[in-house]
């Protein structure tokens, strides 16, 4: 089969599976990412105390801390001892990640996910092209930046700037600022550059791809031998240089796993695939033979 | 666009807030690297207080504040929003209210304040938590009068917690006693400054060698009255 155009992403998947199959992770996605926002927006709106804070720092029910690592991190090179409540909120945090995958805080809690999502929607149905191209690497930069000015100013100098925590705040704590950001936000990544915040740019993000690294919750590629080379899931990937690796790699005795750190784990490759080539799995399912055998049980 | 990014944050807290911080901070820029942001003394403080400080202000971002003029501390003896901080950003040290240090209590007009014209207003020491500690007033002659008694608000830089009480109740259109952080409010004695008075206190003598009392050179059976009589007989 032919690559489709790029808004026809997903079509064929839906004449396969059905609309909802076709959809199921990204509306699970979409689900999950605004049960977050409801949760920490009952409190301030109705008086009702499940979530407090926000997504640097928040605490659950009165007992549950959590705390984002990356602006402890930021803190602790700033010179400012850290606290027991907020280390143990870290704790919680990255080990969480570290077993559901590092950077599904983007695509499954973040919340600026909707807005670059929506940006890339319109890319491809509109057919904006080009734009300004940045190294994947300069997100890995910009965190090294924003590590260095916490330790030259001794302050948390990132949090001045940065949309993700900007918008999160403005939208639980009231402030049309937020507004501003997602509009810039969704602007920069439609006509600047294609998946330019969320996948060439966000520190955040760089700090959650390298916890990713180690992470356990992997996408696999287990049908890969299915694969009729349609291109929607590299279509509709927000890292797409993670899958080629894992798809295409057999014949390099490369595994089906999807190994890369900067899978975001958002399942929108499952869905848009009509071969059902991918599939959640761990990163020990990676053994090519293990595959090949796998396969031939099945065989008839 | 890290150099900007330094200048940037260099430059906000540079800017010394007029705006307050909760209790608990000791010093701004240490405050800078420890408060991740998240809100949860804004939301502990029972009497909404606190704010998160958005781009219009011009206060570090999302960092937390309150405006005296319009609320201000109440000094909760439980102090929540400390406890609140799971940073300990607001420093968990600070177990009495009356500890906390959110800045200081400036008569800043003189010509404006009702009681330096001499009215009995008296309120910013009235609904002073720590009343005749924090705030004092101190009689002075009224010259304009010639005959009455000003009594002049002193505030106490040992006792103010700055909470903004007094702020928040000058009767005037704009306040003439406000609360400041502490780098504008408190002058600083050069360190090798020493007052003569306490060091002989310390010392529980003169340090130095001690005046001559003074002779005058008047003619006999004279003397010089001091307390305002002048020159008078001498009745010795």
């Amino acid at each position: 089969m032919a690559a489709s155009l790029p808004e026809h992403a997903g079509k064929a998947a839906v004449l396969e599976k059905g609309w909802w199959l076709a959809h199921q992770w990204l509306l699970l996605r979409r689900f999950t990412q605004l049960s977050i926002l409801v949760l920490f927006l009952v409190g301030p709106l109705f008086g009702f105390w499940i979530v407090k804070g926000n997504l640097t720092s928040s605490l659950t029910l009165d007992v549950l801390p959590l705390t984002d690592p990356y602006i402890l991190l930021q803190s602790f090179i700033a010179g400012h001892e850290i606290a027991s409540t907020a280390f143990i909120g870290a704790l919680i945090v990255t080990v969480f990640y570290l077993l559901v995958g590092g950077r599904v805080f983007c695509s499954w809690v973040c919340p600026i996910n909707m807005v670059t999502d929506a940006a890339d929607w319109f890319r491809r149905r509109f057919h904006i092209k080009g734009g300004a191209r940045f190294s994947d690497k300069t997100r890995y930069w910009i965190l090294l930046m924003t590590l260095l000015v916490a330790a030259v100013t001794t302050t948390i100098a990132w949090e001045l700037v940065n949309p993700v925590s900007i918008v999160h705040r403005g939208i639980i704590f009231g402030s049309g600022f937020a507004a501003i950001v997602i509009v810039s936000i969704f602007l920069f990544d439609l006509l600047i550059s294609r998946k330019g915040w969320c996948g060439h740019l966000c520190p955040v993000g760089a700090f959650y791809s390298l916890l990713g690294h180690f992470s356990f919750t992997r996408i696999s590629a287990s049908n890969r031998e299915q694969c009729d080379d349609c291109m929607d899931c590299f279509m509709v990937c927000p890292e797409e240089q993670v899958i080629k690796p894992a798809l295409k790699g057999a014949s390099k005795g490369i595994g089906p796993i999807i190994m890369d750190m900067n899978c975001n784990n958002c399942g929108r490759c499952i869905d848009v695939c009509a071969k059902n080539v991918f599939t959640y799995s761990t990163r020990f399912n990676n053994s090519t033979l293990l595959n090949v055998a796998n396969k031939k049980e099945v065989a008839p | 666009m890290g150099l900007g990014l330094g200048f940037y944050s260099r430059q906000t807290h540079s800017l010394a807030p007029i705006a307050l911080r909760p209790p608990g901070v000791k010093n701004e820029n240490d405050f800078l690297g420890a408060c991740i942001r998240c809100g949860l003394c804004v939301r502990d403080c029972p009497y909404d207080i606190l704010k998160l400080s958005t781009f219009a202000e011009d206060i570090p971002l999302g960092t937390p504040y309150f405006n005296a003029r319009k609320i201000p501390c109440e000094m909760c003896e439980d102090i929540p929003c400390v406890k609140a901080c799971p940073a300990n950003a607001l420093d968990k040290e600070l177990t009495n209210i009356d500890d906390a240090r959110m800045g200081l209590a400036v008569i800043v007009d003189q010509e404006t304040c009702l009681n330096y014209q001499g009215l009995r207003c008296d309120v910013c020491h009235r609904v002073c938590p720590l009343i005749n500690k924090a705030i004092t007033l101190e009689p002075r002659h009224n010259q304009r009068t010639g005959k009455h008694t000003l009594f002049i608000p002193i505030v106490h830089s040992e006792s103010c917690t700055g909470c903004g009480k007094c702020e928040r109740a000058c009767v005037l259109e704009e306040a003439a006693i406000k609360i400041l952080p502490f780098k504008l409010a408190k002058g600083e004695l050069g360190h090798h400054y020493r007052l003569g008075w306490e060091e002989k206190e310390k010392a529980g003598k003169s340090l130095v060698t001690p005046d001559f009392e003074h002779k005058y050179n008047l003619p006999e059976g004279l003397k010089y009255e001091h307390e305002g009589q002048g020159l008078m007989k001498d009745s010795r």
